[in-house]
């Protein structure tokens, strides 16, 4: 579904991601764990087409197409989703009328009837006890005046509203209390199927406790140094990233 | 030298006239007040960028253009185009002027509660000369400000509105002045005349519209009495055409405890100025003054606004808010003036732009005089640029640029336009808006 070759990303001149090579299957759940400042949020923002990032090097491909060379909107009407680490407040945009015309232009996309308002909420309303979410919510406008778990919630909702083909959750557990973690697991596992992929970006292995990932990538400095299974989550835990680091350069060091 | 005496002129001989009238209307009063206005407008001359208040408002342009009277061009009246003007679904009372001159067969009144008089002032003034005493020219000052000066020297029709003590009107008075703009410059001086008694209430809404291509110049002055207790929302929708200039000064008189609100939306025109000055004369008086401009192009919309605080316990609250494109240019004076004896009062303003180019521009100035030591008094000024972390979340969520651009310009904007409590009203200026925003029919339904 997904294949990153050799990516390098520069940020304002800074070399952030530094040959990142990756490949991302229909059906499978791929956890990548860093320290702060490894390049794990801006791996999630390059896929999503910010365009503050700069591509000097490699190629993506989803589903076959060069991923790098769509705007934004489109990568998300092929079927690539972010769950935002910072979900953006846009005062004036109601919830119901963003959601509704995010739908639209996917359903458009793909030559679908568009919803009308009645027919929308019949559908949304579904969606939000995936989450738990308020419906009051619909009616604020976009993430505004959301606390931090409503806010990380929303993103989990628009997820389940929009139903992309491969998403990806920023820090989608950071700040979140317990209750609130589940929550998100338990839509996130909810969706889990074999022609839809995730890429669960986080810093804590806390998160993999409730979405067990297929495969673990460790990022540190931009470059991932060490790939597994779950039970590599388990080990990082206890270890800590530097041995993780430590333990590729051995290797490389050995060969 | 030269040039100045001869912008003068032009006016001179439109004053000329109107005094050599057999029978002027509105008596000897209102022809003393008249030589009174014109001689200080010849004393001020046209503003220039010297002048503070008008120092990002250059209207020379305005100054040099032979204008001349609607009175001497004939008009093919376009009705139909009018009436799709008057809100024809609503039930307003209207009063409609076409170049200025009242149109009765346009105009038509509902069922008016008894003693309430919705008519034309120059009418209204031949009938009863005493109301210029009373009333004309009572509010707004034409002492500092030439255009007002100009207005009340040459002023030729417009409304009379009064509604007597208690007395409530439902349905809002629509006042709809519609300038056809002929092969020559013509200039037109709407004056009106709104005269809420003790304890009544009324909406009040003024529109200006440009039917075709064409110079013209608007000079409207309206004048509100708000008697105590009184409430009145006064509304004013300026749709001028691209080529015309319009200057307007709308001039609030509060008294004790009453109630008073503006909400001037500025859409056309190429050079627009509005003076919006509310005196709260009375104890615990509140005022709210709205406002949303929106221009492109090189359309330049000046507000000025000045709130004077004269007695205890006042509120006053400006919001306006601006959205310019291409090489449009942005003016806000909010003077604020709280008097000695205005203890307790509390005032805002803000004052917040969007500019959607790196060639359209905004000056932004409040000017606060706090003269008493126990007020409120906050002000605020942004001029920011579309949010881009916005732009990519609604783009991350599948969004096109366009429509994303369209939704958040619309979203900047919906505060201001939910202010609007006339229903077609605010469904009008929420249209026009769609329609200029790319992807703008798609936006419906969003508030």
């Amino acid at each position: 579904m997904l294949q990153i070759r050799n990516l390098h990303v520069n940020v304002q001149g800074h070399k952030i991601l530094k040959g990142l090579t990756l490949t991302i299957n229909a059906g499978e759940v791929h956890s990548m764990m860093g320290p702060n400042g490894s390049g794990k949020s801006t791996l999630a923002q390059v896929l999503a087409g910010r365009d503050t990032y700069e591509v000097t090097e490699g190629e993506v491909f989803f589903e076959g197409r060069n991923l790098l060379e769509l705007e934004p909107d489109e990568r998300a009407r092929a079927g690539v989703f972010l769950a935002f680490q910072y979900p953006v407040e846009i005062p004036g945009v109601g919830t119901a009328y963003f959601l509704r015309a995010a739908v639209n232009a996917l359903r458009k996309h793909r030559g679908e009837e568009e919803l009308d308002a009645v027919d929308f909420l019949e559908f949304v309303k579904e969606k939000m006890r995936l989450v738990d979410m308020d419906e009051q919510l619909l009616k604020r406008s976009v993430n505004e005046g959301f606390s931090g778990g409503e806010k990380k919630r929303g993103e989990i909702f628009q997820m389940a509203v929009l139903e992309p083909k491969f998403a990806i959750l920023d820090e989608t557990d950071s700040g979140l209390d317990i209750d609130a973690l589940k929550i998100v697991a338990d839509g996130v596992n909810s969706m889990r199927r074999t022609d839809r992929a995730f890429l669960v970006i986080t810093h804590y292995q806390r998160l993999l406790n409730y979405i067990v990932p297929d495969f673990v990538h460790v990022l540190v400095d931009g470059r991932i140094v060490k790939s597994g299974g779950k039970e590599l989550a388990m080990e990082l835990e206890e270890r800590g990233y530097a041995w993780a680091d430590q333990s590729i350069r051995h290797a490389a060091a050995a060969s | 030298m030269v040039e100045l005496v001869q912008e003068k002129d032009i006016y001179r001989s439109a004053f000329a006239r109107l005094e050599a009238e057999s029978n002027p209307v509105g008596g000897s009063a209102l022809i003393t007040l008249r030589t009174q206005a014109m001689a200080r407008f010849a004393e001020l001359g046209f503003p220039t960028l010297r002048h503070e208040d008008w120092r990002y408002t250059n209207v020379a342009r305005i100054a040099k253009t032979e204008f001349r009277s609607a009175v001497d061009c004939g008009v093919d009246l376009d009705e139909r185009a009018i009436v799709a003007e008057t809100f024809p679904e609503a039930q307003f009372h209207r009063l409609v002027f076409v170049n200025g001159f009242f149109a009765r067969d346009l105009s038509s009144q509902h069922g008016l509660p008894k003693g309430v008089q919705v008519a034309s002032l120059a009418e209204t003034l031949d009938d009863d000369p005493s109301w210029v005493e009373r009333h004309l020219a009572r509010y707004a000052s034409y002492q500092d400000h030439a255009f007002t000066a100009l207005n009340t020297a040459l002023m030729e029709d417009g409304a009379f509105v009064y509604v007597p003590k208690g007395v409530i009107v439902e349905q809002p008075i629509h006042l709809l002045y519609v300038t056809m703009p002929g092969v020559e410059p013509i200039v037109v001086h709407p004056r009106n005349l709104i005269i809420a008694d003790e304890a009544s209430q009324l909406t009040i809404i003024e529109s200006y519209v440009g039917l075709g291509e064409g110079v013209y110049f608007t000079n409207a002055v309206t004048e509100i009495s708000v008697g105590e207790g009184a409430v009145v929302d006064h509304y004013k929708v300026q749709r001028e055409s691209t080529q015309a200039y319009h200057v307007g000064t709308t001039q609030l008189y509060q008294r004790r405890s009453s109630t008073a609100s503006s909400h001037i939306i500025s859409i056309g025109g190429d050079i627009v100025r509005n003076d919006i000055n509310a005196v709260l004369d009375g104890e615990g008086c509140d005022c709210t003054l709205n406002g949303l401009y929106v221009p492109a192009g090189k359309q330049h919309v000046d507000n000025h606004l000045r709130v004077e605080h004269r007695k205890p316990h006042g509120n006053s609250r400006e919001h306006f808010k601006g959205i310019l494109d291409d090489n449009a240019r942005g003016v806000f004076t909010g003077r604020i003036i709280v008097h000695k004896d205005a203890q307790k009062t509390d005032a805002k303003q803000t004052n917040r732009n969007l500019l959607l180019s790196d060639s359209a521009s905004v000056d932004t100035k409040p000017q606060l005089e706090i003269l008493a030591d126990d007020v409120k008094c906050t002000h605020g000024a942004t001029i920011g640029q579309l949010d881009k972390d916005a732009m990519f979340y609604l783009r991350a969520r599948g969004i096109s640029a366009d429509a994303a651009r369209s939704l958040l310009v619309f979203a900047f904007a919906s505060e201001s336009i939910a202010k609007i409590k006339p229903q077609p009203v605010r469904s009008q200026v929420q249209q026009i808006l769609l329609e200029r925003l790319p992807q703008g029919d798609q936006l419906q339904g969003l508030s």
